[in-house]
């Protein structure tokens, strides 16, 4: 049943206004003339307040992921808030070893926010959803006053299939495991930090803003016995070892001459007085597992496209202070510490 | 990366280690001082220590910027942004610097003040050409390098006339703060702080160039080697102190000579002579009241002086008392001396200011090497 509106919406030059979170017939336009032809499923089709969706036979439980969206700027080079939302829960539950399957989607929107950026922001999630095979099921919209928001924030939350038999947990690190990455660190803090309004600086850098669950699946299949799988946005590499550090209740030495850094987005950090060490990683998997299979799973991990800069950059040891330590390129040895405040502020 | 990396070169470093272990006397000590938080930082942050042999010890300057800042003028930053409502800006390291009554600048913001975090002063001169409507104050901290760049913001403000713009003038100088450690009872008299010579400044010396060193070296009787911040450059100008001390010699030597010249950046040295005058005094962190040791804006100028403008005078402010920053400073102790470190004082609840900058002795310790201390 197409419903009749008076006007279409201004996709061009009109703007959020309140009413477009009021629950009346300018949301309801705003939900079939943008969100529903462009995140366009048979489950948002049936416009109800939920969605009812089969799961995968066979014996399994299910995986559930929440993240919220806040990044500024709200386009970067290599992606957007939209593309992020999709990729950031995703790749929470494929860490998990899930296979994801489905999306909800929450807009805050912020009255006068342009309807074109919020088109361009749903059709890059849309775009991303369907490269993913993961649709958005269910959704909401909510607006604030000028001046409560910042333009668009979005929660995502995403539900996944972990067959039977994979257990992937930050607590299962132990002795002797190896530590790996799946490509160049950094990439996604830089590229935020050199969209910045007061630090405009010329760069190639481009986010890798990406959905890990082929990868992560590639990796599972490869017979590899996995124990930690993470991926490292906020606090980068060095933040997310130090959690799995504690989890795990073991200590770990990196390499860092190992540890792949673009120059790019090195020459960036030194500029800045930033450590690529903590800088967010939006496409990027850390893989901890049994020492023996690491070779192999170096190879699994590089056999896929999203893969081929992986790199073995350390291992797991007992320590009881749980010390997450690195030898430096110089010959040294020193911590590398949880991040302390925020190098980034609003990064995903 | 090109032009960093070869001064970060690990096989290099092996040789130099080499070299300096086969150098050093293995029947004294050595014990050198790295006036400046970058070599603090870089020693740290590199592991350089691991390239020494035993007898050479590293004892950690006062040259790091936040960490001299005694919390009366965090203090009165804090009433500058709530009291007055102006725009605060400054550099990233001040935002957790902690003050009274619990506060530092960035809790100050959580309570509604507005405080700004910028890369350097023409960054808060573009921010009172945007805000006319509001009074911008740039909390000026830090050395000889730093304080340049405020004397530019401040004859660019009065070219453009600017009625909003004004700086809150922190800016202290390195010759002081040597002559007051090597004045202090510790090393003159005591001898508990042994010290066999000093890294010199790296960018600090760029603009005053070598020959501020010379009286330190001459009436003091200490080896100076200034040196730039890369690893290398400071295990070379430790291999350059200890030939002096062998050799018996105290002199000025430069091994950041790509950078520092014997008479530094004269334009720059006009520049801040222009528009900034020496203070009687300063109270420093650690160092206490230091006779001529900080600038202040000269009259010229005086209507960018936040002080003057908004008639905040500044009230000193004991420190915690068991925090050592000030032995610390001093290099009287170290920072796992000091019964708050790592304890009641880390890098996210910060006591005392050492713990609160990345170039402090304590955050440095903390953030890289307190592994060292603890058993396997």
């Amino acid at each position: 049943m197409k419903q009749n509106y008076i006007r279409p919406l201004d996709l061009k030059r009109g703007r959020v206004d309140m009413s477009h979170g009021s629950g009346g017939r300018a949301m309801a336009q705003l939900i079939d003339e943008l969100f529903a032809p462009l995140l366009g499923n048979d489950y948002l089709a049936q416009g109800n307040d939920g969605s009812v969706m089969p799961l995968p036979d066979g014996p399994g439980r299910l995986v559930m992921a929440t993240d919220a969206h806040v990044v500024s700027p709200l386009f970067f080079p290599g992606g957007d808030i939209g593309c992020l939302s999709v990729h950031g829960t995703i790749n929470d539950v494929a860490v998990m070893g899930a296979k994801p399957l489905y999306l909800s989607a929450s807009f805050i929107l912020e009255e006068g926010f342009a309807l074109a950026d919020l088109k361009r922001i749903v059709e890059s999630m849309a775009a991303a959803a369907r490269e993913a095979g993961v649709p958005v099921v269910t959704g909401d919209t909510k607006v604030v006053e000028q001046g409560k928001g910042d333009g668009v924030f979005i929660s995502t939350t995403g539900v996944g299939w972990l067959p039977a038999g994979i257990e992937l947990s930050g607590n299962r690190a132990a002795a002797g495991d190896a530590i790996l990455v799946s490509g160049p660190i950094g990439d996604h803090g830089m590229a935020i930090m050199s969209q910045r309004e007061s630090l405009a600086f010329e760069s190639p850098i481009v986010s890798d803003t990406a959905a890990l669950h082929g990868l992560v699946a590639d990796l599972l299949a490869s017979g590899v016995q996995v124990k930690v799988l993470r991926d490292p946005t906020r606090g980068g590499l060095g933040t997310t070892l130090n959690e799995i550090a504690r989890q795990s209740g073991v200590g770990m030495m990196l390499q860092e001459a190992r540890i792949p850094v673009q120059p790019a987005v090195a020459a960036a950090c030194e500029f800045l007085g930033l450590d690529p060490l903590y800088c967010a990683c939006e496409g990027r998997l850390i893989a901890i597992v049994a020492g023996a299979d690491k070779d192999k799973a170096l190879a699994a991990l590089q056999a896929h496209p999203q893969g081929t800069g992986a790199a073995i950059v350390g291992s797991v040891h007992e320590d009881p202070h749980h010390f997450v330590q690195m030898t430096t390129g110089f010959g040294g040895k020193r911590i590398v510490d949880w991040l302390t405040g925020e190098q980034l502020p609003r990064i995903c | 990366m090109k032009y960093v990396d070869e001064y970060r070169d690990g096989e290099l470093a092996q040789g130099l280690a080499a070299a300096i272990a086969k150098e050093a006397r293995p029947d004294r000590r050595y014990h050198f001082m790295e006036f400046c938080g970058g070599h603090t930082h870089a020693i740290s942050r590199y592991g350089v220590t691991d390239l020494l042999p035993a007898n050479v010890r590293m004892i950690h300057g006062p040259g790091c910027p936040v960490c001299v800042l005694p919390i009366g003028r965090v203090d009165q930053a804090i009433r500058l942004a709530l009291k007055h409502n102006v725009i605060l800006c400054t550099y990233g390291d001040c935002l957790r610097v902690p003050a009274s009554d619990g506060l530092s600048l960035l809790k100050a913001k959580a309570r509604g003040a507005d405080i700004r975090m910028v890369y350097s002063s023409a960054d808060a001169l573009k921010l009172a050409q945007e805000n006319p409507e509001q009074q911008v104050v740039f909390f000026a901290i830090g050395f000889e390098t730093t304080t340049p760049p405020t004397a530019v913001a401040i004859k660019q403000a009065k070219a453009m006339g600017l009625k909003n713009f004004s700086v809150l003038c922190c800016h202290v100088l390195t010759p002081s703060a040597i002559s007051n450690i090597l004045e202090s009872p510790e090393v003159r008299k005591l001898g508990t702080v042994p010290l066999d010579g000093f890294i010199g400044p790296a960018h600090v010396s760029t603009i005053i160039g070598s020959r501020p060193y010379e009286f330190f070296a001459e009436e003091y009787r200490k080896p100076v080697v200034i040196a730039g911040f890369e690893p290398l450059d400071v295990m070379q100008a430790i291999r350059m102190l200890v030939r002096q001390v062998n050799e018996g010699r105290a002199e000025v030597e430069n091994e950041f000579s790509r950078a520092v010249s014997r008479e530094g950046n004269l334009k720059a040295q006009n520049l801040v002579a222009e528009v900034f005058e020496l203070r009687r005094a300063f109270e420093w962190r650690g160092l206490h009241t230091v006779p001529y040791s900080a600038l202040r804006i000269r009259g010229g100028f005086a209507e960018f002086d936040a002080e003057q403008r908004f008639g905040e005078d500044y009230v000193s402010v004991p420190d915690h008392k068991a925090c050592e920053c000030g032995a610390i400073l001093r290099g009287v102790k170290r920072p796992q001396d000091c019964k708050l470190f790592g304890t009641v004082c880390t890098p996210e609840n910060p006591v005392g200011s050492c713990m609160v900058s990345s170039e402090g002795a304590c955050a440095a310790h903390y953030t890289y090497g307190r592994f060292r201390e603890l058993p396997a």
